[in-house]
């Protein structure tokens, strides 16, 4: 079964060269069938394939063809399907597929509409070759690729000077991470010869790095998962990123490619076990984006801001869990996090179409009234990221936060903190915009409908999804006390560093029952300030408060940049451009020139200046000059 | 006889423009797509393991123990081809434009390209000099006659006798290891080179380092560089960017490497410079907003990275450097290309005074776009395969080089990304007259992603002719 492997990717890209061929003649109608029908298919044969290794549980690499073959470097285009990437292809075709239908609707009205498909499309396929790669090389082909998609995407309405910026900002600084990725490659291959995977962990390569090199490594590998899941502190590419259309903030901002980083570590988590200190490192940086991304989400006012920083401090509790080892966690919450983020991100697009394109959740509220639906799934969405049972958010949020209570009591105590602040943001966002009075124009008010079917019934899957998801891992000691397994774990583990901690019902139960009554005090606490007593949010111009400025102006990361990157390289390139390229260098070449000029001068008369006869003169004496040397 | 006609196809139709000027452009066009069959007939025979057509020796010139040689091997038969290939795109640039004494324009063309194949046919190293040295004419000719820029006599000047100054270290270092040699037949120069003593060997290199670094060039020896791109008329400029150079990198990596390999082993000094180089241009480059200055200063940043890896002297670094100076020249064909098409219709080619072409121009920004992804190194195009290649023995080397090197991967996105949001993206700029892509502009740049897509998704097109002539010839 397998060996369909190939057709996965392959109708992705299929979709994209007919849209580059035909797409110009090509109806919204059939580019909806042709674009969405690709990521069926393959959602399709990604279900074959995942129900084949849900039985085998046989690790299988499919060479496609040979690719790069010089020296001793050995790479060839070639799918390593086991759990872990077979369960990354089934939400990414499935999420995506989902993605595509609801793109249907909200685009509908675009005159780019069939381009929006074809980068979709595109999108897909990359994302796919880079969970399937069997080396670090062809994960890399993905890699970039899902990036140049990125830049592509957010940049879609790229009339507005704004979000070519914002697609700029996100490429480079993903390239910075890149960069981090590509020394780990150059680190390893020189170390071990190899840059395949299964040479590197099942035949033991990495045996042979000595304990610093592994860190090296490790955290070089760990600098590109920074750049592409926002990991501070190169996280502020992201919620720039909010520019694109709202689809691409839902599947790629959200539910796919900013948790490749996730995998990165993941798919080369032996490294990372190896490395005490980069495994602290990756704890540690998780920690403070958690925290970081839950505090600037609770001033946030633009709808899609907020979710962006939730997605920030959500790929941090993801890290946390992987510097703790806790591995199969991490893609536990990955999986979560992509439907109720999905959703959540769907339902805003909802929201902010209704709307007429507003996105300021200070002149919303009251929406539950003209858009059930979107609030309805909406609500299940922020339940679900708010950690109450039995919401999908619940089971691998608890997770993480049960193995820091084992592993280290102040990061548990941190990451409890920060899905406090998750809890809070969630629902202050959630009652700004749904209930309470309309605060919009009356143009807005009259305008406001609930979406089409294309876009409620992903938004209905989806809040299934974010319903049921998490009964795919349920906790050890209480599932092992009822006879319920932890499904995900059992299929992940081989590939995926599982590690089961010694936790027991009691404590388990106490922990769930703990952190759902701190997540239901911020739900009274955000009612009570945004509903019951109706505080209005302040603007922007009107905040006094220092912290709350800090926050509001995201702890100030991108004027800090600007002012020690950004402005230094451009002062460098101008200085070297301006006086040290023409004054400096050139200046010295001339004067030499203009000295040799003198010297010449005296010889002058000999020749008349004409170039070519210096050519042929200086070619002539030369080989009289060669002749006379080899004669003797 | 293959050689020999590689070497003379060109120079031959040049010759014939003179007689009957009326039909230079078809003589041109006639005599380059010629000569890019016999080249690809070349490659698909060494492919074929077939040498013995491809070795041609004139005999010795006495007094001079030098040899009419010439040879298609593992090393040569990428640049031939990349010569002879493209030798139809720039000869379509150069008759796209009306200008006046065209034959003569196109002539030197045809001129300077058997010159340059020449350099890389070269079986001996006195031949090798005396055609590097002999592209240098009619390029001069070319810049003099056709550019448009005010100072273009100065520019070239300073280009010619720079460049011409520089390879007299080369000549002392080839003197120098001939007096130990049988010939200058490349093979006996290896033989005589790498028996030298190791302080021999450290300043014969360096000789050789500089020539190439005043033509590759490598900072501080580019000043002549950026502003002779820029005034050269565009056909010249993609002769400069796209082939000449590569004598250079071709001459380090076939003549120099082996010949003084105790020279080449401590050339660290030499590394940092190119090193340097890469970051000094980026950063440049972030400060252009000539669309060719920029172009300018990229290349120097990637040409610096082909000689660094050369000189890494990894085991990935031979290939990635042929796969890298072929995909360069393409890549640098295709900017041109660009800038040209821009500043033919505008007037210049300052990209800030740009912008919304994308909206009315969409086929003309996807193959920008692709090209310069491909100049970015984006996998799945021919630049990535080559830096990855030549990074990673360079990182064998030094991994701090690699580092510092691959920053490039940073900086290319800045000041590539930059120059097309200027140009393509924003809003539709009504008072900007720009006429749409004509059908061959279209095919020239399709062929071009083309390639590079070829070359990036399947390498071993390349790579595997080199595999097979290094079974068959060695180096």
């Amino acid at each position: 079964m397998e060996k369909l492997i190939t057709l996965v990717p392959l109708f992705p890209l299929v979709g994209f060269l007919y849209q580059v061929f035909f797409g110009k003649n090509t109806s919204k109608q059939l580019t909806t069938i042709i674009g969405s029908g690709a990521i069926f298919a393959s959602f399709v044969v990604s279900l074959i394939v995942f129900n084949s290794q849900l039985h085998s549980h046989h690790a299988v690499t499919v060479k496609v063809f040979e690719w790069i073959h010089a020296g001793s470097l050995h790479i060839d285009f070639a799918f390593l399907v086991d759990s872990l990437s077979s369960t990354y292809l089934l939400f990414i075709t499935g999420v995506g597929f989902l993605i595509h239908i609801y793109s249907s609707g909200y685009m509908s009205h675009d005159e780019g509409f069939n381009r929006f498909f074809a980068y979709l499309n595109l999108f897909v396929f990359f994302m796919l070759i880079l969970v399937l790669g069997d080396s670090l090389v062809t994960l890399f082909v993905g890699w970039e690729g899902v990036g140049v998609c990125s830049f592509m995407l957010i940049g879609f309405w790229y009339k507005e000077h704004a979000n070519n910026e914002a697609a700029k900002k996100a490429f480079i600084m993903n390239r910075v991470g890149d960069l981090g990725l590509i020394v780990a490659m150059i680190l390893i291959f020189s170390n071990t010869g190899t840059l395949n995977y299964v040479e590197l962990f099942n035949h033991g390569k990495i045996a042979s790095l000595s304990p610093s090199m592994l860190t090296t490594i490790a955290i070089f590998l760990f600098i590109g998962a920074m750049g592409k899941s926002a990991q501070f502190p190169l996280h502020t590419w992201l919620p720039d990123a909010m520019a694109g259309p709202t689809p691409v903030s839902a599947l790629i901002h959200a539910a796919t490619m900013v948790t490749a980083g996730i995998y990165l570590v993941a798919r080369n988590g032996d490294l990372f076990e190896m490395s005490h200190t980069a495994s602290n490192l990756v704890m540690y940086v998780g920690l403070i984006t958690a925290l970081m991304g839950a505090t600037i989400a609770l001033t946030q006012n633009d709808i899609k801001k907020v979710l962006a920083y939730s997605t920030v401090s959500q790929l941090g509790f993801m890290f946390v869990a992987l510097g703790m080892g806790a591995h199969s966690i991490a893609v536990f919450h990955v999986i979560t996090h992509a439907f109720f983020k999905a959703l959540l991100f769907l339902g805003s697009g909802s929201v902010i179409h209704g709307m007429g394109g507003e996105q300021d959740i200070r002149r919303m509220g009251g929406l539950k009234k003209y858009m059930p639906t979107t609030q309805k799934t909406f609500l299940i969405g922020t339940l679900a990221i708010a950690g109450i049972f039995p919401f999908a958010g619940f089971f691998s949020k608890d997770q993480i936060l049960a193995h820091a209570m084992e592993h280290n009591m102040p990061v548990f105590i941190l990451l409890v903190i920060a899905s406090a602040c998750t809890a809070f943001y969630m629902f202050r966002m959630y009652y700004l915009t749904f209930h309470g009075e309309f605060r919009g124009t009356h143009a807005q008010e009259h305008h406001l409908h609930e979406s089409p079917a294309s876009m409620t019934i992903p938004l209905w899957v989806l809040a299934v999804l974010s319903i049921v998801g998490g009964f795919i891992g349920f906790p050890h000691a209480m599932g092992h006390a009822i006879h319920f397994p932890h499904a995900l774990d059992h299929f992940l583990e081989g590939p995926v560093l599982v590690a089961v901690g010694d936790m027991s019902v009691t404590v388990e139960i106490i922990l769930a029952l703990a952190t759902m009554g701190i997540a239901a005090v911020m739900i009274y606490v955000a009612h009570n300030i945004y509903i019951a007593k109706a505080t209005p949010v302040l603007e922007d111009n009107e905040i006094t408060s220092p912290i709350h400025k800090l926050l509001n102006k995201k702890y100030g990361f991108d004027e800090l940049y600007e002012a020690m990157f950004k402005k230094p390289a451009n002062a460098i390139g101008h200085a070297f451009a301006t006086v040290v390229e023409w004054k400096i260098i050139d200046g010295i070449v001339n004067a030499a020139g203009t000295a040799a000029e003198g010297v010449g001068a005296l010889a002058r008369r000999l020749h008349g200046g004409h170039i070519a006869g210096y050519l042929l003169t200086f070619i002539v004496g030369l080989i009289i000059l060669l002749g006379l040397i080899f004669k003797a | 006889m293959l050689t020999l006609a590689l070497l003379f196809i060109p120079a031959f139709f040049g010759l014939m423009m003179f007689l009957s000027s009326d039909l230079s452009k078809k003589l041109a066009w006639v005599g380059s797509l010629i000569n890019a069959a016999v080249a690809i007939g070349a490659a698909v025979a060494v492919s074929y393991g077939k040498t013995e057509m491809l070795e041609f020796d004139g005999g010795n010139i006495a007094p001079l123990g030098a040899h009419f040689a010439l040879s298609i091997n593992a090393t040569s038969i990428l640049m031939v081809l990349l010569n002879a290939c493209l030798l139809p795109f720039i000869v379509h640039v150069a008759s796209k434009h009306e200008m006046r004494n065209e034959s003569a324009f196109l002539s030197l063309i045809l001129f300077m390209s058997s010159a340059m194949m020449g350099a890389f046919l070269a079986n001996d190293s006195f031949l090798f000099y005396i055609c590097y040295e002999a592209a240098l004419v009619p390029i001069y000719f070319i810049i003099l006659q056709w550019s448009t820029a005010e100072n273009k006599s100065k520019i070239v000047l300073k280009f010619f006798v720079y460049t011409l100054f520089a390879s007299l270290f080369m000549l002392f270092s080839l003197l120098y290891v001939r007096q130990f040699a049988d010939s200058f037949l490349i093979s006996d120069m290896i033989a005589a080179g790498s028996k030298l003593s190791q302080h021999e060997q450290v300043w014969v290199f360096a000789g050789f380092f500089i020539a190439f670094a005043v033509k590759i060039p490598i900072f501080p020896f580019h000043t002549w560089q950026p502003n002779t791109y820029k005034a050269a008329p565009t056909a010249g400029t993609m002769l400069l960017a796209a082939v000449m150079l590569k004598m250079a990198t071709y001459g380090l990596l076939r003549i120099t490497m082996p010949m003084v390999p105790a020279g080449a082993e401590n050339a660290d000094w030499a590394m940092w410079l190119c090193v340097i180089s890469i970051i000094y241009a980026s950063f440049v480059a972030l400060n252009q907003t000539s669309f060719k200055l920029l172009i300018a200063y990229s290349s120097i940043a990637h040409v610096g990275m082909i000689a660094l890896g050369i000189l890494a002297n990894g085991n990935t670094a031979y290939e990635g450097a042929l796969i890298e100076m072929v995909s360069h020249g393409a890549i640098a064909v295709g900017l041109f290309f660009i800038a040209d098409m821009i500043e033919s219709r505008v007037g210049h080619d300052h990209f800030n005074k740009l912008g919304g072409l994308r909206e009315k121009h969409p086929a003309f920004a996807f193959l920008f776009f692709v090209i310069v992804m491909a100049s970015v190194a984006l996998p799945l195009t021919s630049g990535f395969v080559g830096e990855f290649l030549l990074l990673q023995s360079v990182g064998s080397h030094n991994i701090v080089m690699a580092l510092l090197a691959g920053l490039t991967v940073v900086f290319g996105a800045v000041y590539m990304l930059r120059a097309f949001q200027s140009t393509m993206l924003g809003k539709h700029n009504a008072e900007l007259a720009f006429a749409d892509m004509t059908a061959s502009e279209k095919w020239v740049l399709t062929v071009l992603v083309i390639i590079t897509i070829a070359i990036g998704v399947y390498p071993g097109m390349l790579l595997d002719v080199v595999h097979k002539g290094l079974q068959l010839t060695g180096i």
